[in-house]
């Protein structure tokens, strides 16, 4: 399990490479990149600043995908969350699940971020024509978490 | 007892503050008693933190429920949703 809370950018391709590198068992990589959009509720956005909680976001998103173990067979994780200033087309985070086979591969990648978006401590701040403005929370990030059970 | 807490995001704007060190009567070791102890603050505090206001909490990095108790040094979190992903 490779877990990262970084402000610099990542390597989508070297992150998979290194995810399912020498093993043999591996039959299926499903990986979810987050994007910088340049709209939000109908504002332009110029930019984006992520605050996190630092002592807890690398225990909470261990404990997001330590619980993915119990519900599927995984034979690596990567989940990468970056922070501090980012710009529309800027990649906001990373989670690669490598398993033996799709179904798994697929419901793990979707669980992991159903739960980072509503367990894990970051908060973007929008830049917008209109002043700052931090994002608010959306019932359907709650509602997505909770089909979980 | 003395309970270090911690400020983020819109409630750390709001209150002014992204840290601090309470020091709470050892009959009041519940989350939810700090909390009372907060709003009694008014102002900014009694508005964010009132019944109805959507805000979470965390005890020593866990997310943590209303009734959750808290021991001497704890590191108590107060925030908003999160939005991160």
């Amino acid at each position: 399990m490779t877990i990262q809370v970084q402000e610099a950018d990542f390597d989508v391709g070297a992150e998979i490479s290194a995810l399912r590198a020498g093993n043999p068992q591996i039959g299926a990589v499903a990986s979810f990149i987050g994007l910088v959009r340049d709209m939000n509720d109908g504002s332009n956005v110029a930019a984006m600043t992520l605050e996190h909680y630092p002592a807890m976001t690398h225990k909470a998103l261990a404990a997001i995908v330590a619980d993915a173990e119990t519900r599927w067979t995984l034979l690596g994780c990567t989940v990468i969350h970056r922070v501090g200033a980012l710009f529309p087309t800027d990649q906001i985070v990373l989670v690669a699940v490598a398993t033996s086979h799709r179904a798994d591969a697929f419901a793990a990648c979707e669980f992991i971020m159903d739960y980072l978006k509503t367990q894990a401590p970051f908060w973007k701040k929008e830049q917008t024509p209109e002043g700052e403005r931090w994002v608010e929370s959306r019932h359907s990030d709650e509602a997505a978490a909770g089909r979980w059970g | 007892m003395n309970i270090k807490v911690l400020y983020f995001a819109r409630l750390r704007e709001r209150f002014g503050v992204a840290e601090e060190v309470i020091e709470l009567p050892d009959s009041m070791a519940m989350v939810a008693m700090l909390l009372d102890l907060l709003r009694a603050r008014g102002g900014e505090w009694a508005q964010a933190l009132a019944a109805g206001q959507n805000f979470r909490v965390a005890v020593n990095q866990d997310m943590a429920a209303m009734n959750a108790p808290l021991e001497a040094d704890d590191e108590v979190a107060i925030f908003p949703p999160v939005t991160g992903g």
